[in-house]
């Protein structure tokens, strides 16, 4: 049994999620993890899972037509060990190439990574929201120092603060 | 649970103590650049500033939905603001219709997740983590007093998302998580 990712991208309309997952399921494949939403108002998908690649590709292949729709097999699971405590990386403004680009250097020059991130434009402003991980060796208060130098070069504004969790 | 007692200074506190009529005054969108300055303190007998304040509260008052509105977002970096939160569903303690200039927070207990919106971000909105409880001070305009006044529940957020505005923040800045911001839906 392999290891698959699938993706899923289209216009959206009700019942794409239902589909996919009723065929996956009619071929034994179990749903690992997941995510979904809605890029520009296109349909988003992506699910890692284990199941047999050929069986998979065929039962998909009644979906495909405006769905683009990919199968391909990935190697072993990698745990993700946190590299350092997590941070939640904020930055809007006005939108630019390079904001996301320009940032997330910045993050990986210190030896973080990125663990999640969205991007959002709205209208004029672009927001980018991203979870973050930075190891305990970085030096942060330049890290701060050179986020907000390139906030400033791009014309937006950056925060990056601990994120804080509640153990109940 | 103890309760919070009601700063009567404030509960009492008219706009029409401010003797003028406010103007409707343009509400400007992020990315707009006063959205991110820290505000000046003010003097809140400046008669600029009573009548700011005025303006707040007939630009707030006309605003579907608005229960505050911080200088910054009418495009004054300044530290006023005005809120609202009578009769709404989440509101506790309630101070009615107040403006405050300079406001601090002094102390911030009991967070909680809400989702957020604002008026100079329109087409979006945000889970942010915020204090439910929740003690400022500030002065009321045309007054010298600096208060202390505490709430919780609905009034303790809208107070921080207002002094946020005050200091340059907006919601965007506190949101939960990468996965915090949605498109604001609208129903038809």
């Amino acid at each position: 049994m392999s290891q698959l990712a699938v993706t899923v991208i289209g216009p959206d309309r009700p019942g794409i999620i239902a589909d996919v997952t009723e065929a996956l399921a009619q071929v034994g494949v179990n749903l690992e993890d997941s995510t979904m939403t809605l890029l520009r108002g296109h349909f988003a998908m992506m699910i890692v899972c284990s199941g047999p690649l050929s069986p998979v590709r065929e039962i998909l292949e009644p979906l495909r037509g405006e769905l683009v729709i990919t199968v391909r097999e990935v190697g072993p699971e990698h745990l993700h060990a946190p590299i350092g405590p997590p941070y939640i990386l904020s930055v809007h403004g006005a939108d630019r190439p390079g904001i996301v680009s320009a940032v997330t250097r910045m993050i990986a020059s210190v030896g973080g990574t990125v663990t999640d991130l969205t991007t959002r434009l709205s209208g004029p402003l672009y927001v980018l929201t991203a979870e973050v991980e930075i190891p305990v060796s970085a030096d942060l208060d330049t890290l701060y120092r050179a986020l907000e130098i390139t906030a400033d070069e791009l014309g937006v504004g950056v925060t990056l603060r601990p994120a804080e969790g509640d153990d109940l | 649970m103890v309760g919070v007692t009601v700063n009567e200074a404030v509960a009492t506190w008219s706009p029409s103590s401010l003797g003028l009529t406010g103007s409707v005054l343009e509400v400007v969108r992020a990315p707009h650049p006063v959205l991110a300055l820290e505000g000046a303190t003010v003097d809140p007998l400046d008669p600029t500033m009573l009548t700011l304040a005025a303006d707040l509260i007939a630009t707030m008052r006309v605003s579907p939905g608005c229960v505050g509105l911080a200088a910054p977002q009418v495009g004054v970096a300044v530290q006023m603001f005005a809120v609202d939160v009578t009769n709404h569903p989440k509101t506790r303690t309630c101070h009615g219709t107040f403006v405050l200039c300079n406001a601090v927070v002094v102390e911030a207990t009991r967070q909680e997740k809400a989702r957020e919106g604002c008026m100079s971000v329109p087409d979006l909105t945000g889970d942010v983590k915020r204090p439910t409880r929740l003690t400022i001070t500030g002065i009321l305009p045309g007054t010298t007093d600096v208060l202390r006044l505490t709430t919780d529940a609905f009034e303790a957020r809208a107070l921080q998302h207002e002094i946020d505005h005050c200091n340059g923040l907006l919601f965007l800045d506190q949101v939960a998580g990468a996965h915090a911001i949605y498109p604001r839906q609208v129903y038809k």
